[in-house]
């Protein structure tokens, strides 16, 4: 099984989608000669030609827009924007058209829109933002994070399989950190199933994306002191793995949920409410949030670090949970 | 200073006949636009009746430009009509009374009560449901534009759009956008001259709103939009040039909304001596006298159309009334999509 970096196992899995499927398509800015912003789409211009590899004009309206029509036309298209952050550019189209189209018309919209987010190297305001909770409150909109290499390859393969509009917002700071064997082939990875990072027995931690390895991080630290810690990625947050975490409290009787994005109606206050709501009695603390402080993201490196949790947030956090 | 081109008007049946249309063709113009209007009146009294719930819009005025590009669309082509554009669907089959019921909510109409009013188009006809947001539904038809390009179809795309969306940011990325890629999309402007009650001067600054599209490269053209003849022969030259490979077109068909911007909205602000004005030119009345002088429509056959056309109404209303209203337990099904292959596949 080859070793690849998350951005090999992303590159590696959306050419084979565009090997299998010819009605699979990519549009963004500069994805073409360029090949991407992030390079993941290297020598695709060359391999599928220029009506498959669509550089487009500044324009995420357009963009999302014409994804979108295309795909009611019967293709796939796997729509780039260059950073997460310029969603809010297409919102509007997302928002108004592509999530409500199948409930009002009956006319489904598979369209893959890929989100470079996440902080971690002074992006600033507006290269860092994890603005994937957002899209949860959506009906109809499908919302996708991956953590590893392999699910990176795999929830890809289901997004463009998908017949809904699917948010796949890859983590830049994964980009080129993290590597792993990743099959060779063409898999799926389901939506909606958590995977456990890491079993354990005194309290669970619930997170995704670039979190999930500062969680694992903390979980080292808090080892050596002899507490457990059960880690579950959720790799999905729309549809989200409600089951996998209950059971998961049901055995540790205490839950953290951890995210980069901004505390405040950020995706943790639902899994925080649905947890309240169906599994109060198998709790033995309250549950605890570590997020992002409800401000922009920063700049500067010490702003940056004091934004977005750190190992030592989250292994304190776990300290006070297991001590209540 | 204005850039588009204006058109002429057509006189002889002569210019007719080369554009390939004949007199059954030319009646069936007729009758949709006639057809178009009749259910938009009868809208009216349902809604006044309390059956229509919401709100109710019409394009009283705009039959000429909906059922002209309309017919001159092929069944292949596709596009994304708004609300004045009832002609459009008329034109292309959907069944009058399945848009009265969809008016009234019901689970027979094309939205199965799911949205309303002139929210509905039938995807096996390749038209697209719109949305509230009129200029959003433009970078979708440049998207069926962008999708026959790939595949290397020979089909158009048609995008609707009025002189409020033309000042959105929508209207110039997906007008840029597929004058960039020459993609075979046709920009069709119905400039009805109110956004509600916002008048042209408050709206744009150039002279036409055709005049716009020589900025993203392509030709933009300005036509009577209560001419039938002429918007037909405009809207098939852009069609079969896009077909060719010739790139978008911009048609700004220039009517009048002869209603307000909604059956609530008595349009006081519009001066009176325009609605009188623009009465004279009303599209209806100007085929009729065209086709009286030009085609032999007499007495007989024009009252044996309105009789075929209130007949097919009245059959359309008991049809829509007696659909049922849909059901709750239905609410939260269909959010999501289970299949894998949309309607509009092609093979793989």
């Amino acid at each position: 099984m080859p070793e690849m970096t998350y951005l090999q196992a992303i590159s590696d899995g959306l050419r084979q989608e565009m090997r299998r499927d010819e009605r699979v398509f990519v549009i963004g800015e500069d994805v073409g000669v360029y090949g991407g912003a992030f390079k993941v789409t290297v020598g695709f211009l060359e391999e599928f030609g220029p009506w498959r590899v669509i550089d487009a004009p500044l324009s995420e309206i357009a963009i999302a827009g014409s994804a979108t029509g295309a795909a009611l036309m019967g293709l796939r298209p796997v729509a780039e924007l260059q950073f997460a952050d310029f969603v809010s550019c297409a919102w509007d189209h997302l928002v108004t058209v592509a999530a409500k189209q199948y409930y009002r018309a009956g006319t489904p919209v598979p369209l893959v829109l890929r989100l470079p987010s996440g902080g971690g190297f002074s992006g600033g305001p507006f290269h860092s933002q994890s603005p994937e909770s957002s899209f949860t409150h959506v009906p109809g909109l499908k919302v996708v994070c991956p953590a590893t290499p392999r699910d990176a390859k795999g929830l890809l393969a289901t997004a463009v399989e998908d017949p809904n509009p699917v948010l796949y917002f890859e983590h830049k700071h994964l980009y080129r950190r993290i590597k792993a064997d990743v099959p060779e082939g063409r898999y799926t990875v389901p939506f909606g199933k958590a995977r456990v990072h890491r079993a354990g027995d005194d309290v669970t931690l619930v997170t995704w994306g670039a979190m999930v390895y500062t969680a694992a991080e903390a979980a080292d630290e808090l080892r050596g002191e002899g507490i457990s810690v059960e880690i579950l990625d959720l790799r999905t947050l729309q549809p989200w793995d409600k089951q996998a975490v209950l059971e998961s409290v049901a055995k540790t009787s205490k839950l953290l949920i951890l995210h980069e994005d901004t505390r405040t109606s950020g995706f943790g206050a639902e899994i925080a409410a649905q947890v309240a709501e169906e599994a109060f009695e198998n709790l033995d603390a309250p549950i605890k949030r570590v997020a992002a402080p409800d401000t922009p993201i920063p700049f500067s490196p010490p702003l940056e670090k004091a934004f977005i949790p750190q190992v030592a947030d989250v292994a304190s956090a776990l300290r006070e949970l297991v001590a209540y | 200073m204005a850039i588009a081109r204006d058109t002429e008007p057509l006189g002889s049946s002569l210019e007719i006949g080369q554009l390939g249309l004949g007199r059954a063709e030319l009646l069936g113009m007729y009758r949709n636009m006639m057809i178009t209007r009749g259910i938009e009146e009868r809208g009216h009294i349902l809604y006044k009746q309390g059956k229509i719930p919401g709100s109710f819009y019409t394009g009283r005025g705009n039959e000429a430009a909906s059922v002209g590009v309309a017919t001159a669309m092929r069944p292949e082509d596709g596009g994304t009509p708004l609300h004045r554009d009832m002609g459009v669907h008329v034109t292309r089959g959907v069944e009058a009374w399945r848009i009265l019921a969809q008016y009234m909510g019901r689970a027979d109409g094309p939205a199965r009560g799911r949205d309303g009013n002139v929210h509905l188009a039938l995807i096996e006809q390749n038209l697209i449901s719109m949305v509230s947001h009129l200029p959003a539904m433009m970078p979708v038809a440049v998207g069926l534009g962008l999708a026959f390009r790939i595949r290397g179809e020979p089909r158009v795309s048609v995008c609707w759009y009025g002189d409020g969306a033309a000042a959105r940011g929508d209207a110039h990325e997906a007008m840029n956008f597929a004058g960039v890629r020459r993609l075979p999309v046709v920009f069709v402007c119905d400039n009805n001259q109110y956004a509600y009650s916002t008048p042209p001067q408050f709206e744009y600054a150039c002279a036409n709103l055709a005049d716009r599209a020589a900025g993203y490269g392509f030709e933009g053209i300005v036509v009577d939009g209560t001419d039938i003849l002429a918007v037909y022969e405009q809207a098939q030259r852009a069609i079969e040039k896009a077909r060719e490979g010739g790139g978008p077109t911009l048609i700004e068909c220039v009517t009048f909304r002869m209603e307000g911007h909604a059956v609530h909205d008595d349009a006081f602000y519009v001066p009176s001596e325009l609605f009188q004005e623009w009465a004279k030119r009303d599209p209806i009345g100007r085929f009729g006298l065209w086709l009286s002088e030009h085609a032999q429509l007499g007495e007989a056959e024009q009252g044996e159309i309105e009789n075929e056309v209130k007949a097919l109404l009245g059959e359309a209303q008991r049809r829509a009334e007696a659909s049922p209203m849909p059901d709750p337990a239905e609410l939260e099904q269909g959010v999501y999509a289970e299949s894998t292959e949309a309607p509009g596949d092609t093979d793989a």
